[in-house]
């Protein structure tokens, strides 16, 4: 197994019900080893339409795509892609698009690959420079709350917020030594 | 227009998209950087189904365009855009492939430059092919216009092919005037939204 799994709760399929529940429709993602089984589940699920993206810069502008258009989105990505996403934040600002993404922090608890740490140490504050909530994750019963809060919150104000899927939860990717 | 031996010949971008849009009332329409926009308000109007970007999101059009069309799919959408644009969101290309939106038609206003910053060269003045690459890429439909006789041809498949279409327009590089627009993209946006009365 790629991944090490530090805590064992389905907290994936918690976090699959919540975006279910909020009407998220299209799911845009690059991905990443953190959001694997996520990934599987929303693509399992017929209410769900996947948008896999060449660049997660591409995220913001397909969610306010299908918003004009009366859909919900959600945007999965590492933290690397929160990087690529930046200037198209000037689209979310200026046309108040709601803005939902969950981000697997690499270069958080326990990395173990130097060229992660720059964006894992950078994730919160480049999103609290947009004015974005970002809301920390580190257990696995705070997984589903915390997005099913955001989604409220995104939806309801058009506003913006990443939820931060930390290596305390999701457990670090190993190297050979 | 008048005759200018001083810019490339090309076709007049306002009638190409005039054609597409005016009088069109059900395509849903997302404007690019620069020209783009004002050819939108040229054709048809501020009509509540255009909206466009100004400024941040440049290549960002055609993956806005994408999550219209997927959410919308018994509705036209049609992305206008600049070659600069186009090029600075050219993996987007892929991204739409993979989705196979059959609602979904790409326009490029290809002048070979970015004009709004000083006319300088797009790497398609160096012979990079738009159209060639959206072909490469799996578009159904993924054409080059330069010809004004073929015009309406390419505006059908715009309108009715099965796609994603894309249509590189090569367009005359002589300035064209700018006029009033709407920037204010909350305005755009909650009247793109109240036409489409999904709020």
């Amino acid at each position: 197994m790629e991944e090490q799994t530090a805590q064992g709760q389905d907290w994936q399929a918690a976090v699959h019900q919540v975006l279910r529940e909020a009407g998220i429709s299209v799911v845009a993602y690059v991905p990443d080893g953190g959001h694997r089984r996520l990934i599987d589940l929303c693509a399992a699920d017929t209410a769900m339409r996947m948008v896999p993206l060449t660049t997660e810069a591409e995220g913001p502008c397909v969610l306010s795509g299908a918003w004009l258009g009366g859909g919900r989105g959600v945007l999965l990505m590492q933290s690397s892609g929160l990087g690529n996403c930046i200037n198209n934040f000037g689209l979310l600002k200026a046309g108040q698009f709601p803005f939902l993404t969950l981000i697997t922090v690499r270069g958080s608890w326990g990395e173990a690959n130097p060229w992660m740490l720059y964006m894992g140490r950078n994730t919160r504050p480049l999103l609290e420079l947009a004015d974005f909530h970002a809301y920390e994750v580190n257990h696995a019963e705070e997984a589903a709350p915390t997005v099913a809060a955001a989604a409220q919150m995104v939806f309801s104000c058009c506003s913006g917020a990443g939820v931060l899927l930390t290596q305390r939860l999701t457990g670090a990717k190993r190297f050979e030594a | 227009m008048t005759a200018d031996t001083k810019t490339r010949r090309g076709l007049d971008r306002r009638e190409v998209v005039k054609k597409i849009l005016a009088g069109n009332d059900e395509v849903l329409a997302i404007g690019g950087l620069g020209n783009a926009g004002y050819d939108l308000v040229a054709a048809r109007g501020e009509h509540p189904l255009n909206f466009t970007i100004h400024g941040a999101g440049m290549g960002g059009a055609p993956a806005m365009g994408l999550g219209l069309a997927v959410v919308q799919p018994g509705r036209r959408v049609v992305v206008v855009l600049g070659d600069g644009d186009m090029l600075m969101g050219v993996g987007s290309l892929a991204t739409i492939v993979a989705q196979r939106p059959a609602n979904l038609a790409v326009v490029v206003m290809d002048n070979e430059s970015y004009q709004e910053t000083g006319a300088q060269a797009t790497a398609t003045r160096f012979g990079v092919d738009i159209a060639g690459m959206a072909a490469a890429a799996g578009f159904p439909v993924a054409i080059r216009l330069d010809d004004r006789t073929q015009i309406d041809e390419a505006v059908d498949k715009v309108l009715n092919a099965p796609g994603p279409v894309l249509v590189n327009v090569k367009i005359s590089d002589a300035p064209v005037p700018q006029m009033p627009k709407v920037r204010d993209g909350v305005l755009m946006k909650l009247k793109f939204r109240e036409r489409l009365a999904v709020d």
